[in-house]
């Protein structure tokens, strides 16, 4: 498979050396290279190449150019805050570090092209010089003419240079309005199941042979692979999760040979590890700890989450109660819940509801103030008087944004509310106060 | 001398292909000049008419070259340009000046542009100018040879034309437009752009001082003129190539290339979507990267392969990449986009869709919390599959935030059918809502 890479250009042994580097991608790589051609020659103007976050793009790209030794410069738009960043790390790349101190203070792209032309005449290329350019989709925050210029920057400074673009986004999602010069596109395909396979097995532990982690890898994907391909990731919970697998192994409990039983000791850790490290909950310290002293704790598993924990004055939480239920219920059924003698209302009627109309679908919706206090005196147990501190409460609740205020905020007079957080949140509030939310919601009647 | 041409027409099969990589790919990548400028050539005698005119005679010009993007504008420049240096009294007397839109974002970068081209830098050094005019009349003024009478012709040449309109008050063209149209200095402005409607942007001082030479380049290549053109492009000079036999071997299979019908097909696609001639470039060098020793000639399957590589749908493509989970969603987005007549959703609404495909369902294989699906859903809109409906809305809850599909359906049911181990009931979903 590796034989597949290979060039007149370039050393064969080289490649072949390079082709190591890059399992299950030599392909795109044969690609790319033949794209690129014999050094001296012409490259195409703008190469535009994208894929899934790490399938590899940037990691074969550089991997060529180092290895393969070209004259190049890899430059990434997230830490590019100012063009002038960019132009210099290009032409400290490119020309040696005495070239950057030429660019005035703030550069326009006028000047970079003029000293790009400059240099260039002084030390003519007989290679193709690249220029790559990583999370390209920045680009097009930057300066309208930025992306148009790149493209075509063969053009403009006269060099046999190539501009080499990286993205996640598909081209279309680039093109200006008046059009630019068009990249040559080049996909780099997801890895399948089979290659995630080979690659996480390829970081296996050292003290373990090498079909214990290949099963560990297999348990892994099992779980993870329909929600999330991306190997960064996998490699992440691959890592964290390892020793916990291992742990049986460890006490001489089962034999490596037991996959039935290691998956059944790993299986619940992996589900929840999906519901905290994967959505980012907890770090990768804490969730080491977390298992450590787990089972010391007769493994009862707790909620994680952040939600679970937000301390709030007494007071407060029925407000925040009073405000999830003004967003969430229609105001022409408050009648129906808050009033002791609402009179008649036709049962029937009341419970016609469309689930298009649903507002667990459509989002909360905005309430004014007299509507919240209303409905705040009529849940809360005792007799509340109408104080600055209720007030300075729901001014606080605005800042810690469970609520959220419509309009603007010199609008003192009637002022528009929103609620800004989720039923399993609100559920936990109530909850600690001895409020059954869910009887008095619309929606689940 | 016999002996020595046959001796150097039998190189080394590596050095031919090297020789004539080097050779095409400086057609295909650098544009080189052609040796004819295709179907231009009304355009081309107005064009190097004109310049003449300025240049041998002192006569003021202003014109503007209009064609969509590819079209040849620069080449068709270019290639008068080069015609009109070869005689000798011109090369000794035209000054030229480049400018692009894109690279001159501002009236005093052109300045200092117009400047340097000229070479004038000593000559202003540190004075001070009250107005834009006065120092463009200032470097003009210096052009001017001992003999007062007659100065050097100036040729600007601004690419992306319809971005100098959009400088402040347009002082730029206003100056420049305003010299040619006085008897000053003989400048001729050349103005190369893809807007149709760039007279409009100009303002009405500004576009009275234009002369309203347009030259139009609209492609009326034809078929057969196409595929000339593709030969043109693929064949080995006659003098220039150093081995005779492997020239006619290549030459006569680029002949046959372009008579194969398949060939005849892929081109004819790429012809009827869009005649110009650098996607034919483009298109071609992809091919011409895949001539190596073991393959050395250009072979109707590349030509097709090439083809695909080129056309095929990028967005299908990602579509491939995702993961089952957000492949759901996606189905989920159809189906809302069928019931509600593709108004915008939000993620609540394609949960639910979600949960009640999983509802008929008895096993729970997919069954994900709803901040696993969020995850899903975030990594969606960070590929711009789907894409918030107003971005000040933001302030608005994540899961209640209103967003539209950026996809096809066609694109999606394309998608489905590539992805690797699509599981049946998730085919038929995507079928029906009712599956």
């Amino acid at each position: 498979m590796a034989a597949a890479l290979q060039h007149p250009g370039y050393d064969p042994e080289r490649l072949l050396h390079v082709a190591e580097k890059m399992p299950c991608r030599v392909a795109q790589a044969g690609t790319l290279l033949s794209l690129m051609g014999e050094p001296a020659q012409y490259s195409y103007p703008s190469i535009f190449v994208y894929g899934h976050r790490s399938t590899g793009k940037s990691h074969v790209i550089s991997t060529l150019l180092k290895e393969l030794e070209l004259p190049h410069a890899t430059v990434s738009c997230v830490e590019c805050v100012s063009v002038r960043l960019m132009f210099e790390r290009v032409l400290l790349a490119l020309f040696g570090p005495d070239t950057s101190s030429l660019l005035p203070r703030s550069p326009s792209l006028s000047d970079f092209v003029r000293i790009y032309q400059q240099q260039c005449h002084q030390f003519p290329a007989n290679q193709t010089r690249y220029i790559v350019i990583e999370k390209a989709e920045l680009l097009r925050d930057m300066d309208a003419n930025i992306l148009p210029v790149l493209l075509r920057l063969q053009e403009l400074v006269v060099d046999n240079v190539t501009v080499i673009l990286l993205s996640e986004i598909v081209w279309d999602r680039f093109r200006p309005n008046t059009g630019c010069f068009e990249p040559l596109l080049l996909h780099f395909p997801d890895y399948s199941k089979g290659e995630l396979q080979q690659i996480l097995s390829q970081d296996m532990h050292p003290s373990y042979s090498a079909e214990l982690y290949s099963a560990f890898i297999n348990i892994l994907l099992g779980v993870f692979f329909s929600v999330c391909r991306d190997l960064r990731e996998l490699r992440h919970l691959a890592a964290l999760n390892f020793y916990k697998f291992c742990e049986p192994l460890k006490e001489g409990k089962v034999k490596e040979s037991d996959t039935h039983k290691l998956w059944r000791n790993i299986e619940p850790h992996l589900k929840k590890a999906m519901q905290t490290v994967y959505l980012r909950e907890v770090s990768s310290v804490q969730w080491e700890a977390l298992q450590q002293t787990e089972d010391k704790e007769s493994g009862a598993l707790k909620g994680l989450s952040a939600h679970a924990h937000v301390e709030l004055p007494y007071y407060s939480k029925f407000l925040l109660i009073a405000a999830y239920l003004a967003s969430y219920n229609p105001a022409r059924t408050d009648r129906r819940f808050f009033l002791k003698h609402h009179g008649k209302i036709k049962k029937t009627n009341f419970l016609k509801k469309h689930e298009k109309t649903s507002n667990h679908l459509l989002g909360p919706k905005p309430f004014p103030l007299d509507r919240l206090l209303a409905i705040f005196y009529s849940v809360v147990d005792s007799r509340v008087a109408p104080t600055a501190s209720v007030f300075s409460q729901i001014s606080s609740l605005v800042t810690l944004q469970l609520l959220t205020q419509l309009g603007h905020d010199d609008q003192l007079d009637a002022p528009k509310y929103k609620c800004g957080v989720a039923l399993d949140f609100i559920r936990a509030i109530s909850r600690t106060v001895n409020f059954d939310i869910v009887k008095y919601l619309y929606d689940f009647l | 001398m016999p002996k020595r041409k046959s001796e150097d027409s039998h190189m080394p099969m590596g050095e031919c292909i090297s020789q004539v990589q080097t050779l095409l790919r400086e057609r295909l990548c650098h544009q080189q000049l052609p040796q004819r400028p295709e179907g231009v050539d009304s355009q081309h005698k107005h064009l190097l008419e004109l310049l003449k005119r300025t240049a041998a005679h002192g006569e003021s010009n202003s014109v503007l070259i209009i064609g969509p993007r590819g079209a040849g504008k620069t080449m068709l420049l270019r290639r008068v340009l080069a015609e009109l240096l070869v005689e000798d009294d011109v090369q000794k007397t035209l000054l030229q000046v480049h400018l692009n839109g894109l690279l001159q974002t501002d009236d005093r970068i052109a300045l200092k542009e117009i400047t340097r081209q000229l070479s004038l830098e000593n000559v202003v050094g540190d004075k001070v100018f009250g107005s834009f005019a006065e120092n463009l009349a200032f470097l003009l003024e210096a052009l001017k040879k001992g003999d007062r009478s007659s100065s050097r012709p100036v040729l600007f040449i601004l690419d992306e034309f319809d971005l100098f309109a959009h400088h402040k008050n347009q002082t730029l063209l206003y100056n420049l437009l305003d010299v040619s149209q006085s008897a000053q200095t003989p400048v001729a402005v050349v103005g190369l752009t893809c807007r149709l409607d760039v007279l409009e942007l100009l303002e009405k001082r500004v576009k009275s001082r234009f002369s309203h030479r347009q030259i139009y380049l609209l492609s009326s290549l034809t078929f057969p003129q196409y595929l000339k053109a593709v030969r043109a492009l693929l064949q080995l000079p006659d003098p220039g190539f150093p081995d005779a036999t492997f020239r006619r071997d290549w030459n006569h299979s680029v002949e046959a290339l372009c008579e194969d019908k398949s060939v005849e097909d892929v081109l004819r696609r790429q012809f009827n979507s869009t005649k110009d001639l650098r996607s034919l470039h483009r298109l071609l060098m992809v091919c011409l990267s895949r001539v190596s020793v073991r393959n050395p000639a250009i072979k109707p399957v590349d030509l097709q392969d090439a083809g695909r590589l080129l056309s095929a749908d990028a967005k299908t493509n990602v579509l491939h990449g995702l993961s089952i989970l957000e492949l759901c969603l996606i189905i989920a987005m159809k189906h809302l986009n069928d019931i509600y007549d593709r108004e915008p959703f939000n993620l609540q609404m394609v949960y639910n869709e979600f949960k009640k495909f999983l509802q008929r369902k008895s096993h729970s294989m997919y069954n994900f919390d709803q901040p696993v699906v969020m995850k899903a859903f975030e990594h969606l809109q960070q590929l711009e599959v789907i894409r918030p409906v107003d971005a000040a809305a933001s302030r608005a809850q994540r899961e209640y935030q209103l967003v539209r599909l950026m996809l096809d359906h066609s694109q999606i049911m394309e998608a489905l059918q590539k992805y690797p181990q699509c599981p049946t009931d998730v085919k038929q979903w995507a079928e029906s809502s009712f599956a």
